[in-house]
């Protein structure tokens, strides 16, 4: 080992990109940083930006730079969408559209990694974050630290899956990185470990995240609200939680071992020397398909919010609704095989699998008739959560139809890895999870900042989305069902597809245009706050987050509420239940740097873990637990706040006139 | 969304309830390591086939060495025990010396796994050679690594004993060391069993 590989490893001049789109994206990246660099200071925010929120410990706070960076990752994932339909447009018979079959490969591979782990993740966290703790009448999260320590992880994983675009490559083996292709042998270029070790980092944040609001949501509700008077999303976010915990220790532990088959030559799922990588694929999906759920199960639970609220009715079925949400926590860890049917398990197992995968559909259906039940014969507001509901219920359950048809093995034997797939799981995560927190983000928005946002654009957003959706994924349903596979990167001419594969594409753009409405919007609302303010109550809620002031307060209650029916709120305004006031003093967590040091040496580390620079990767974990350690034996972390003075402040709480 | 109070003083309101918190959020901590370990006995008995040295590792392990580790493992749960005892009555000096003696066996355990590694590695028999012994090295490897966190923090609870005494921050520390070192012993138990006992017998 000579002296450079000692300190670089194997970073070199060679792992800067290599052609022209490369170089686009790495550009992109660099302007991009440099560019809020230089506003934030020559805004001469930093200060304000450090205090007010790097170091904060309130959930809502942290909730809106999870949503923040989740939006970023978003438009990073669209762009590799938009590569990879301009690419299928166009490479068909002679011509080779404008990627090289690598490069595909690559933006492919990327392109799944981000939207679930750095979009859909960041979004579901920052959602929850934002209105658990006001739901269940709290006024914090179990463990403030650690929530933090969570985002900044997810932050440090986010960063490092971007840097693949500035040095080296990025994974070329899909989403999931199947073992060989994953193996050194096959994969020899760094991009599987920045693959491995940004998911690892971003895996540990929700990892953590999912121990404290499970224990937030089973310790800390307040007073009265017992188990079936939790609101639904705090439920689902229950369920949710309990998948984070039992699923992802099993992503930890497979990503672990794939690194150390690369690295330390290890034997686990290697084609030789008693590797077995079909153990490789049984503990991904293993993780896998619960994490599906743990995905959609809050967006179940925002539109069970939303359609009561916009129907003005309480929610049909309250209780079958609850238990649909344990039926799909129990079922979905019993049916990961349904991913690979086709690696020979035999007829009895795979019918077993194919049964529970289509019993699944049982609780779903359950929620999708309450939802419509709670509708009937309501006073329905067609305002703009509303809208993604509608959308999303039509398209939800056809991609349900979808996944109950590869849950029988033998059409799965036709339709696997093929796009009809690409189309089932778009049509959940999309038109599902997506329009969900799409939803959410506009229900809760004025909760958290004191204005709603802006309608118009946001009406617009939606029909951009719904149609650009529709053109995007109906022709892939029909291009699998023609036996196009998925992840081609070139067809020939005489297969007819390219028609249909250019209606995808003009979808794509759609989106694009319905994002773009999205960016619009949120200029228009910060632009005409003043204009958009409103009170506690904007939408006529129900539970007990609309019943504090809007932007709710770092403490969320001064004085903590009793709840004595389910739609707590909801009965107060209509005088069947009353609040006594009743100040206290109590503690708030100071706010802290600490989780913003500790996640900037594990992203050091992940870096020194893919280019092999050890003596980083000692240095990093060494300054880690150092900075872990001086934080939990810090005991000064709390401040008190005294429920005399809050009485005072609350009886003239005025809104307030600036950001 | 800003409020500044008055930032002096530290209250001590409900502290019993984020006690409880604490303790419950640890038990769920201790669950995502439960399914880790699982996931690591699972690869290991695929992995276990002897058509890649399963067969021949049989005469390598000492059964004896073994099981003197394994004692030394649980006699520090049981000092562990111990030193929570005195710490429960106030007794800064009692809780110090247990959880010395837990730290000297839960060393030694270490050690003697460390030792027990390297003889292996000496005869040839590295984790790189197949997949059993990938599985061998990954799922003792990780007990051990988990060990020796614990033993720094044990450690760390020392230094913080002995300078701010039993304080209600230390003992709710060294309630949830007792629990991971327990949780441990646990693990090993199963690590015994599954990999040593079973795979020997
Ligand atoms: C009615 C409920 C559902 C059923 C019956 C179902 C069924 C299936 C089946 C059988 C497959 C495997 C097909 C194959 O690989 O050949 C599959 C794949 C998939 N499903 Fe579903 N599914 C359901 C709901 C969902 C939901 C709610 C989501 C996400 C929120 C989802 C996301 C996915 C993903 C991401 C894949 C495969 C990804 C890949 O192979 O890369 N599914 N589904
Ligand atoms: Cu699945």
């Amino acid at each position: 080992m000579n002296w450079q590989t000692l300190i670089f490893g194997n970073l070199s001049w060679s792992v800067l990109p290599e052609n022209a789109i490369a170089w686009f994206g790495a550009l992109t990246v660099i302007a991009g940083v440099l560019a809020v660099v230089g506003v934030v200071t020559y805004l001469g925010r930093w200060q304000w930006l450090w205090d007010e929120w790097f170091t904060s410990l309130d959930p809502k706070k942290i909730g809106v730079m999870y949503i923040v960076v989740a939006l970023v990752m978003l438009v990073r994932g669209g762009s590799d969408a938009l590569l990879m339909r301009a690419q299928q447009a166009t490479s068909v018979g002679d011509s080779y559209g404008i990627l090289t079959s690598t490069h595909f490969q690559e933006i492919f591979s990327a392109h799944g990694s981000i939207m679930i782990f750095f979009l859909a993740m960041g979004f579901m966290f920052g959602l929850i974050n934002l209105i658990v703790p006001l739901q269940i009448g709290s006024r914090d999260v179990a463990f403030p630290f650690l929530n933090s320590l969570s985002f900044w992880l997810f932050f440090a994983g986010a960063a490092l899956i971007n840097c693949s675009l500035i040095f080296g490559d990025f994974s070329t083996a899909g989403w999931l990185a199947y073992p060989p292709l994953s193996e050194l042998r096959y994969s020899p270029t760094s991009g599987v470990d920045y693959w491995i070790w940004s998911l690892q980092i971003g895996g540990l944040g929700s990892l953590l995240s999912g121990v404290n609001f499970f224990a937030t949501i089973v310790k800390m509700r307040t007073k009265g609200m017992n188990w079936m008077r939790l609101p639904m999303f705090s439920w689902t976010v229950l369920g949710s939680m309990t998948l984070v915990i039992f699923a992802f220790p099993i992503l930890t532990v497979t990503l672990a071992l794939l690194y150390l088959d690369r690295t330390a030559g290890m034997h686990f799922f290697t084609a030789e020397l008693g590797g077995n990588m079909m153990m490789y694929v049984n503990l991904i999906w293993a993780w896998g398909h619960p994490e599906v759920y743990i995905l959609i199960l809050p967006a179940f639970g925002v539109f069970s919010e939303v359609v009561p609220v916009f129907s003005g009715k309480k929610l049909a079925g309250y209780t079958s609704m609850v238990f649909s949400v344990w039926a799909i926590v129990v079922l979905s860890f019993i049916v990961w095989l349904h991913h690979f049917f086709t690696m020979g398990a035999g007829a009895d197992v795979n019918a077993f699998f194919g049964i529970m995968t289509a019993v699944i559909a049982v609780p779903t259906g359950v929620k999708i008739f309450n939802w419509l039940f709670t509708m009937y014969r309501g006073r329905i507001r067609f305002e703009s959560p509303m809208l993604w509901f509608m959308g999303f219920v039509v398209l939800f359950t056809l991609g349900g139809v979808a996944g109950v048809v590869m849950a029988e093995p033998p059409a799965d034997y036709q339709l696997h890895n093929s796009l009809f797939l690409v189309a089932h799981f778009h049509t959940m995560i999309v038109s599902g999870v997506l329009f969900g927190y799409f939803a959410g983000l506009t229900f809760w928005f004025p909760k958290i900042f004191g204005f709603k946002m802006n309608e118009k654009w946001g009406i617009r957003a939606f029909w951009f989305w719904l149609i650009g959706f529709i053109l995007a994924f109906g022709p892939l349903y029909l291009l699998g069902f023609e036996g196009a596979t998925r992840r081609l990167d070139h067809y020939s001419s005489s297969l007819g597809w390219q028609p249909l594969f250019i209606v995808a594409g003009i979808g794509a753009i759609s989106i694009a245009i319905g994002f773009s409405c999205q960016v619009a919007q949120l200029v228009a609302t910060f632009r005409d706050y003043k204009r958009n303010r409103v009170g506690n109550d904007p939408w006529d809620g129900r539970t007990l987050e609309w019943s504090v002031a809007s932007p709710a307060p770092s403490y969320n209650f001064a004085a903590l509420p009793i709840v004595h029916s389910r739609d707590e709120f909801w009965e107060e305004k209509h005088g069947a239940s009353t609040q006594e006031q009743k100040f206290e003093d109590f503690s708030m967590p100071k706010n802290t740097g600490a989780a913003v040091i500790v996640s900037s040496f594990v992203f050091l580390l992940g870096f020194g873990a893919v280019w092999h620079i050890w003596w980083l990767v000692i240095a990093a974990l060494l300054g880690a637990t150092i900075a872990v350690l001086v934080h939990v034996f810090n005991e000064d972390s709390e401040y008190a706040v005294s429920g005399a003075q809050l009485a005072h402040r609350e009886a003239g709480l005025q809104y307030p006139t600036s950001l | 969304m800003t409020d500044e109070f008055d930032r002096s003083g530290i209250l001590s309101v409900d502290e019993k309830s984020k006690d409880s918190t604490i303790v419950f959020g640890f038990w769920m901590y201790l669950m995502t390591d439960l399914v880790l370990f699982a996931s690591l006995f699972v690869v290991f008995v695929v992995l276990r086939g002897p058509e890649y040295g399963g067969a021949s590792i049989k005469n390598t392990f000492d059964l004896q060495y073994v099981f003197i580790e394994t004692i030394a493992l649980l006699v520090s749960s049981f000092t562990c025990g111990l030193a929570l005892l005195f710490a429960r009555e106030g007794n800064v000096r009692g809780t110090v010396s247990w959880l010395l003696a837990t730290f000297v066996l839960g060393a030694a355990f270490v050690a003697m796994e460390v030792s027990e590694f390297s003889r292996l590695l000496a005869q040839g028999l590295a984790p790189a050679r197949d997949g059993f012994l990938s599985g061998y090295f990954t799922l003792v490897g990780t007990h051990g690594a988990h060990v020796t966190v614990g033993l720094l923090w044990l450690l760390a609870m020392v230094v913080a004993i002995a300078g701010r005494g039993l304080s209600r921050g230390n003992m709710r520390k060294l309630a949830l060391f007792a629990m991971f070192w327990h949780f441990l012993d646990v693990i090993w138990i199963f690590i015994f069993t599954i990999v040593y006992l079973m795979g020997v017998l």
